[in-house]
């Protein structure tokens, strides 16, 4: 087989393995462990997406989080709305916001974006917390449907239905970020994460490519948002918000490899269960071992392999091969 | 609103904004140097605000008399981070950078938290206490007599820097390191002594928080944020725009406390730093 062959069986054999894991795995934990992982590296994903492939680093996408899970539960609580439709309603709006907000933060550049995103965020953040008719600083429920149905977007029974969206979305994260590479798009959004002003020199109109790479980002983001609140049942600004979400989404594509496909979901696929395990091991004691060894985890990585786990798997391909 | 609220909220917020310079001051001074941000600044200060704390309920000693030994600590600490993280990513990406620093960040949180658990702790009766009544305004002794410390503090800092000789070769490698190497200076051991006195500038601020504020893991943040905008507002290097930025911060937070609600004020000095960048990308008085 040719190697391109090749790695498509891997994948296509990867893909089934995922597929049938719950069929064989039933226990809730190992369920939600990789749900969580698909989520995550799809919220990565769609940052890499703006912060990967066109260098503009968000540092405040929980906004387009907090946003989606806001607008599918807000819809579904006062209209009634099935959560599908909100969450597609959510994503349009992220998307509408990613605009509004781009318009001005993509003037600036280097740190002073990054800045500016968290100051976004963080206004953000505080009006939803003072906004009342959205739950304010108490937060949401999820109006609670039985019994279980793909149209309320709602399981009780068990985690298989989660399981098998969160891949879903995690797939077309993969499929758009695979899209985007190959196409005029992601050459451009590379020129400019490459270099802004020689991009502009060649006749790439610079902010409206970075405007459309936050559109897809926002848009996707949101989706997560949505799936976050149908699978947790309740959101408040703390949990959907806050910039320490930010800053994780970036950790897990930093950790695996920013611009490359499968980054996001290499770095889900060790932080998350690492987070799980140390929060077990440690948790509840209140000593935040597990964020220990996070920070100590990221300096590690900044240092020996700022390219992440990807650049360091290429290398050693590079050496062998 | 009575002019005398008014005028009691500005007092209150031009002392808070000498403080919020000089914790700015680090973060610019460091940036300046070498184009990095610090985003374990706050933590910097948390760990200041306990090395206060400790001083005074295991040794005894007054936020104000162990104000040299904080600031000493805490440029050692700079020194330390440089040689340990720093050093190892002058050259890496943007992105690696900012992580470095934000793992570090997230690290000596978890480790205050570790130690010294997550209660708020007080320093109680310190040496300066009270409030001072100058027609019909209160000024509180303790912030008082942070802000004038600040404002020391600032000043000590601007004449090393622009009147001593290592301080003019701090200068000369934040304008262009290759010149300043070729000149003689070693810009290794300047980037050193940017952290510790950058560490130095927040470790003051620290221990003069201490005398009135609360004291716990989490407490760098929220001034960590308000020293990122007030950073970029003066400009990104430039450390004496730091001082009017922040008063700026200061006053602004105040009035949008009084005028709008108390929850809002930080939001308020958010999105005025984003209009002013909007404005003037590089900041007040930055070069771009």
């Amino acid at each position: 087989m040719t190697p391109r062959g090749l790695r498509w069986a891997g994948a296509a054999a990867a893909l089934a393995v995922l597929v049938i894991f719950p069929q064989v795995v039933t226990k809730p934990f190992p369920r939600h462990v990789m749900i969580t992982i698909f989520l995550y590296a799809m919220l990565a994903q769609a940052w890499n997406l703006l912060a990967g492939y066109c260098g503009q680093i968000s540092l405040g996408h929980a906004v387009f989080f907090g946003t989606g899970a806001y607008t599918s539960t807000l819809l579904a609580k006062h209209a009634g709305l099935s959560p599908w439709g909100g969450m597609l309603a959510g994503a349009v709006l992220a998307v509408l916001l990613s605009q509004c907000i781009g318009y001005p933060v993509f003037r600036l550049r280097g740190h002073y974006f990054a800045i500016a995103t968290i100051a976004v965020g963080e206004i953000i953040g505080t009006l939803m917390i003072n906004w009342d008719w959205a739950g304010g600083a108490r937060g949401l429920f999820v109006p609670i449907k039985r019994p279980d149905s793909w149209i309320n977007f709602q399981f009780h029974e068990s985690k298989q239905n989660y399981y098998y969206i969160s891949l879903a979305l995690l797939l077309l994260a993969l499929w758009v970020t695979r899209r985007v590479e190959r196409s005029r798009l992601g050459y451009y959004l590379r020129a400019i994460r490459e270099d802004q002003d020689a991009a502009a020199s060649l006749g790439i109109p610079v902010a409206a490519y970075k405007q459309r790479a936050m559109a897809l980002s926002a848009g996707l983001t949101a989706l997560g948002g949505s799936f976050y609140a149908q699978y947790i049942f309740f959101i408040d600004p703390d949990s959907v918000f806050p910039t320490a979400l930010s800053i994780l989404i970036c950790l897990v594509a930093v950790l695996g490899g920013v611009g490359t496909l499968w980054g996001p979901l290499v770095g889900a696929a060790i932080l998350i269960p690492l987070g799980e395990w140390t929060r077990i091991s440690f948790g509840g004691t209140g000593k935040a071992v597990d964020l220990l060894v996070y920070g100590a985890l990221i300096m590690l990585v900044s240092v020996i392999q700022p390219g992440g786990i990807m650049a360091l798997a290429q290398r050693g391909r590079r050496r062998t091969g | 609103m009575s002019v005398e609220t008014l005028l009691q909220g500005l007092v209150g917020g031009l002392l808070m904004g000498f403080v919020y310079a000089l914790i700015a001051a680090g973060l610019s001074l460091i940036f300046g140097l070498m184009e990095i941000v610090n985003f374990a600044h706050g933590e910097f200060l948390m760990l200041a605000m306990f090395a206060t704390f400790w001083s005074w309920a295991l040794l005894k000693l007054d936020p104000l008399t162990s104000l040299p030994l904080t600031v000493g600590l805490l440029f050692l600490f700079g020194l330390a981070v440089y040689h340990g993280l720093i050093r190892w990513i002058l050259g890496a990406p943007m992105l690696a950078q900012i992580f470095a620093t934000f793992g570090l960040a997230i690290f000596l949180r978890a480790a205050a938290q570790a130690l010294w658990g997550v209660e708020f702790r007080l320093v109680k009766n310190p040496l300066v206490d009270g409030r001072l009544a100058v027609g019909g305004l209160f000024i509180g002794l303790p912030q008082l007599a942070a802000s004038l410390g600040a404002l020391a503090a600032f000043g000590f800092l601007h004449w090393f820097i622009t009147r001593t000789e290592t301080g003019l070769a701090l200068q000369a490698t934040a304008q262009d390191r290759q010149a300043a190497s070729l000149m003689g200076i070693d810009t290794q051991r300047m980037f050193a002594l940017g952290w510790g006195i950058g560490a130095a500038c927040v470790g003051a601020a620290g221990a003069l928080l201490a005398m009135f504020f609360y004291i716990f893991p989490d407490v760098g943040a929220s001034f960590a944020l308000l020293a990122y905008v007030t950073v970029a507002l003066g400009g990104f290097g430039n450390v004496p725009a730091t001082l009017a930025a922040g008063v700026v911060v200061g006053v602004v937070e105040v009035l949008a406390g009084l005028l709008i609600a108390p929850a809002f004020k930080y939001a308020v000095v958010f999105a005025l730093y984003l209009v002013v960048v909007l404005w003037r990308p590089q900041g007040l008085f930055g070069r771009y």
